[in-house]
């Protein structure tokens, strides 16, 4: 057994992070508890700078249950770069809509960590582990608006939906263990590749619910319906760390799990995985036509992207695992960005999300109305943007992959979105009214946290190949 | 064929072209406001004469066979496939070049004058920077997939100057139609190349460069390249409003005139034919797609002038006489006449800019007016804008020795000597129709006695000098730049030694007998020659009859409404959509019904109910739609055992 520790390094460094934030918050005043927020922050930095040094090794702890790798760290970026944006974008807004911000910035630390450990886990159970770790975290943050109605009926369809998928899951895991003796990926994956007769039935029953718990994680649709209720019901920070970092640990699990360790059953689900993959690009994007709240709109944009992604999980393979990492990195800053604008316009614990109160935007903070565009134009899949180099790469993967009419859906798909996503600029810029500007949150950090989305949507257009290679050499460390 | 006989050369000045206008863009953008509208305003301006002064002097560097070429940097790798941030000038892109820049600068300077009391002045310019940023990198990117950056980025720009007076809702309106219109179009253009890249990437080829594609191909089935020049062909029938695509462009016109001027005459609306002119060796190949491109641009030229005919909008007239002037040049395309399409493109963009500006003049002289009912007898108030409007109005009719008679006629030409007689014919018939419905137009604005309402007389006048002078230079071109194509028996054509070689000699100018080119000139001459005497006839001598739209009557009311084409789109594909949708919400969705409809209320009750909401409400809902999923993948995988 490898007695190494230092694979547990960055998810260590957060959690320590947490359990400081926490104890911390118990002994200081409550008019000093934006320390906290800058404590979290120099964690999150910390295990970023760590994360980065550590970049190209490939070393196991524990028995190799957990793994770090490349595809790990890449993660682990990605997460702290979202945790660390939620955490900007929530320092005013925790304290208009009166949330404990102790607890809040704990919890998203510690939700961070789950994702870490779902990223880097070589076992399902240490997988799952970290899955709970981080839903359990993420259903209290959906709730902890307590004054707000809508927020706490989230959290509770969030945590029974939530409690429902972890069972499949876990009985999916426990099928699995029963046909192949082992948890551990490695072995699982051996037992896969030798050469017998018959593989128990149940086998594939564990996987098909294994498949049932990440397509309800990632909101692919039909397991999707809790994504509406639940993002507009959170607070509007969480509502982007969960459509970014949860969807992006989700996808982590999935690439690691099932496209490459159990990848020898994978002739088995390609065709319900087509299905799926185009049901989640369609229907959502559909219904994102028809909602009158952009924060809505925003949680069936995320569904439709979902679907995209489910392209590159379909499409497999070098090309198919790369362009789903680098879309992944591609969306983060887009949608986190969106829902870091409507988080500005929360205006004294009310809420302001619909088309409507973006109308004016333009020309009373015109750099915010511009950020906004940028990420609408980018998820809309415009070039020269993040979003659009992101969709080339997933479609160009699965043309590759013989899967051509795929690609065509999706983009048939992608010039459907334009229709919504193109109604919150046409609000920004030709129209007046809307919330009144002396009413947004004004708060510089938020501000840096938009400006810095818009840079990286910016950026991953125009200069993506750096973080193309990253996604690449995460990919091969599977190997 | 046309790789090899050229010398590529690197020149780093190229990048500067469509940067130093993005660069005053930024300015503008973070500090416009400071700097104040007349700074910002010059500075744009400013920076677009940067520009054109580069492209000039490229223009003059390069050699007859040359292609500059400058590379910043690999912008998506990915295996062998390998797409570059670099732009190539060759004689093709030249010309665009000096149009895009030199029209441009023309519009910009024009724009201070127009803009001046504008509010949005600043962010005027920054949409109109950043569109000759995006049109530069369409016409220099030396791929196809920067092309299409351009594409996409002209059409958003052009989408945010149409809807730029938004508090008109029509005008908000008339910018998504332009939009929603553009990416039906834009799919065939995104599925040519989907199906460019795929054929080409099954025989081991990975490139979307201009200077490869042409090598291999070869390595396509006709078929294949039939279907992928028919996929991009609808990306130009809708960036370039051909039928049937072409209804957003009349509606465009509720953008300021200058933008019109710029976009919608000059370059966007062109960047159809430059990407059928710039993939020639693709398009040379495919007969099938060239007799269809035919055939939609003489149909289009023909049914734009109808309608033209029966237009009371000084803008709308010119609207279509564009949607007319494009369908010539799809004509050209059609018979393989790169060349031809490109000259008339070129020259259009002369006498299109002139009579807009020259429009936008009247408009703003009349505050805003722009019903031709409304006007006549302007000619001695507006001197220098009637002059300018007159000449560029000999020009687009066709009157010879302008501009517009040497690329029209050597469009008519190439196709008679083609053997098209059908086509040549419609496009004799049509050049008969612009010249009519123009002088119409001249007429109606200029001549007889005055219908201006009462109280916009007093203040009608000319235009600053900032206005005029763009005009005066514009008519200028309009006259000139014609001769750089004269046929052989005058002195013969500069353009064709010039751009031919671009398109590898094949469709060289066809040269018949010059007795019968002579004869077939006489004949649109002819033709032409009626037209302005009908015009003249019918509406220079006594005031206009009004006709109003719901008097009319038989034909002139199904001109006037062009022939109903937006109604029979809306029964047909808006409407149908839209309940789609709707209906999808509802049925997919109960969210919607319970979630939006009630579910304000329902919060508002407050925390108590929610348990019980838990329970009875949605999420058994949900949890039922999750099981039902379940067991049908299930049920899948126990029929695959």
């Amino acid at each position: 057994m490898d007695a190494s520790l230092i694979p547990l390094l960055p998810g260590a460094q957060v959690l320590l992070t947490a359990l400081v934030v926490m104890l911390l918050d118990l002994f200081i005043d409550e008019h000093e508890r934006g320390l906290l927020a800058w404590i979290s922050l120099l964690g999150l930095a910390l295990c970023g700078a760590e994360a980065i040094l550590l970049w190209g090794s490939s070393e196991g702890t524990f028995g190799d249950t957990l793994l770090l790798d490349n595809f790990a760290l890449f993660f682990t970026q990605i997460f702290i770069a979202v945790a660390a944006l939620t955490v900007l974008s929530s320092m005013r807004y925790v304290r208009e809509t009166g949330i404990h911000e102790g607890e809040f910035y704990s919890l998203i630390l510690f939700a961070t960590t789950g994702m870490i450990v779902m990223a880097a886990a070589n076992d399902l159970m240490v997988f799952f582990l970290g899955l709970e770790t981080m839903s359990v975290a993420v259903y209290v943050l959906t709730g902890m608006w307590r004054s707000s109605a809508r927020s706490s009926e989230a959290a509770m369809k969030y945590f029974l939906m939530g409690a429902f998928a972890t069972g499949f899951l876990l009985y999916g895991i426990a099928l699995i263990y029963g046909a192949t003796g082992s948890t551990n990926l490695n072995q699982i994956s051996a037992y896969l590749l030798e050469p017998q007769g018959q593989w128990p039935p149940y086998l594939f029953v564990g996987g098909l619910l294994l498949l049932v718990g990440f397509g309800f994680k990632v909101g692919a649709v039909p397991f999707h319906f809790w994504i509406p209720d639940v993002y507009e019901g959170a607070p509007t920070p969480v509502t982007g760390f969960m459509a970014v970092a949860v969807k992006a640990a989700a996808f982590a699990a999935w690439a690691r799990i099932l496209m490459h360790e159990l990848s020898p059953l994978d002739s088995d689900w390609a065709l319900p995985l087509r299905v799926l993959a185009i049901a989640t690009m369609t229907i959502g994007n559909l219904l994102a036509i028809s909602q009158p709240s952009v924060k809505r709109m925003l949680a069936y944009s995320s569904i439709a992207h979902a679907g995209y992604l489910l392209i590159g999980i379909v499409a497999g393979e070098e090309w198919g695992s790369t362009s789903l990492l680098f879309y992944l990195a591609t969306y983060a800053p887009a949608t986190f960005g969106a829902f870091a604008v409507i988080t500005l316009l929360t205006e004294q614990d009310k809420p302001k999300e619909d088309y409507g109160h973006f109308a004016g935007l333009g020309f009373k903070r015109p750099f915010v109305a511009m950020a906004m565009s940028l990420f609408m134009l980018s998820l809309a899949g415009f070039p020269p943007l993040a979003g659009f180099t992101g969709k080339f790469h997933i479609f160009r993967s699965a043309i590759i992959a013989g899967h051509t009419d795929l690609a065509i859906i999706g983009v048939l798909n992608s010039l459907l979105s334009v229709i919504y996503y193109l109604r919150v600029i046409v609000m920004m810029y030709m129209n007046e009214g809307g919330v009144k500007g002396k009413s947004f949150i004004e708060s510089p950090y938020l501000y840096t946290a938009v400006g810095l989305a818009a840079a990286a949507t910016i950026y991953l257009g125009v200069l993506p190949m750096r973080t193309l290679e990253w996604s690449r050499s995460a990919f091969s460390s599977l190997f | 064929m046309v790789a090899s006989t050229s010398t590529v050369a690197t020149l780093e000045l190229l990048r500067w072209i469509p940067l130093i206008p993005l660069c005053a863009c930024a300015i503008n953008i973070f500090f416009g406001r400071a700097l104040g509208h007349r700074t910002a305003g010059v500075l744009a301006s400013a920076a677009v004469g940067v520009s054109l002064a580069l492209a000039l002097y490229v223009f003059w560097l390069l050699p007859a066979t040359g292609i500059f070429h400058d590379l910043l940097y690999t912008w998506i790798e990915s295996g062998s496939f390998r797409v570059n941030l670099s732009f190539q000038v060759d004689a093709l892109t030249a010309i665009m070049l000096l149009v895009v820049t030199g029209i441009g600068f023309l519009i910009h300077i024009y724009s201070l004058g127009y803009m001046a009391h504008d509010d949005g002045k600043v962010r005027f310019f920054i949409y109109l920077n950043l569109f000759i940023f995006f049109m530069l990198l369409l016409v220099m990117g030396d791929n196809l997939l920067l092309l299409f950056v351009g594409w996409e980025g002209v059409g958003l720009c052009s989408y945010l100057l149409v809807g730029f007076w938004y508090h008109d809702a029509k005008n908000t309106i008339a910018g998504n139609k332009a939009f929603i219109v553009n990416r039906i179009g834009d799919l065939g253009f995104i599925l040519g190349i989907f199906l460019l890249v795929t054929e080409l990437g099954r025989q081991g080829i990975w490139t979307l460069d201009f200077a490869e594609l042409p090598k291999h191909v070869s390595l396509l089935t006709p078929a294949t390249i039939t279907l992928i020049t028919l996929l991009l062909f609808v990306g130009a029938v809708g960036k370039s409003a051909q039928i049937p695509l072409f209804v957003w462009l009349p509606d465009a016109m509720a953008g300021p005139t200058p933008v019109s001027a710029l976009i919608h005459a000059a370059t966007m609306v062109t960047a159809g034919v430059y990407m059928t002119a710039r993939l020639h060796f693709l398009f040379a190949p495919a007969p099938y797609t060239l007799s269809i491109i035919a055939i939609i641009g003489a149909a289009t030229a023909f049914f734009a002038a109808t309608v033209a005919i029966a237009q009371n909008d000084i803008k709308k007239v010119l609207a279509y006489s564009t949607v007319s002037q494009l369908g010539y040049m799809f004509l050209a395309v059609g018979i393989g006449a790169f060349s031809a399409a490109i000259f008339h493109l070129f020259t259009h963009a002369f006498f299109k800019a002139c009579l807009f500006l020259g429009s936008g003049s009247v408009i703003h002289a009349l505050d805003g007016e722009q019903d031709m009912r409304k006007m006549g007898g302007l000619r001695s108030y507006l001197p220098k804008t009637y002059w300018t409007y007159v000449i560029a109005t000999l020009a687009i009719a066709g009157v010879p020795l302008t501009a517009g008679f040497f690329s029209k006629d050597l469009i008519l030409w190439q196709a008679f000597s083609h053997g098209s007689y059908a086509l040549w014919l419609v496009g004799v018939v049509t050049a008969g129709l612009t010249a009519f419905y123009m002088f119409r137009q001249l007429f109606m604005v200029f001549h007889g006695s005055s219908r201006v309402e009462d109280h916009v007389k007093p203040h009608i006048h000319e235009s600053p000098a900032v206005m005029t002078v763009p005009l005066i230079v514009l008519a200028i071109g309009s006259i000139f730049t014609g001769w750089l194509g004269a046929p052989e028996y005058l002195w013969g054509s500069l353009w064709d030694r010039w751009v031919q070689p671009v398109f590898g000699g094949a469709h060289g100018a066809e040269h018949g007998p010059v007795t019968t080119e002579i004869l077939v000139t006489l004949v649109t001459v002819a033709i032409v020659a009626i037209g302005i005497y009908l015009a003249y006839a019918r509406y220079a001598r006594t005031g206009t009859r009004v006709v109003p739209a719901e008097a009319a009557a038989g034909l002139y009311r199904v001109l006037l409404n062009s022939y109903w084409i937006d109604e029979f789109y809306d029964r047909i594909a808006v409407r149908p959509f839209t309940r789609v949708s709707q209906w999808l919400a509802q049925i997919f969705d109960p969210l919607v019904i319970d979630g939006l409809v009630n579910g304000v209320a329902k919060v508002a009750r407050g925390f108590s109910l929610i348990w019980r909401e838990a329970q009875t409400g949605n999420v058994q809902h949900y949890l039922i739609g999750f099981l039902a999923a379940t067991l049908a993948l299930l049920i899948y995988y126990l029929r695959q055992l």
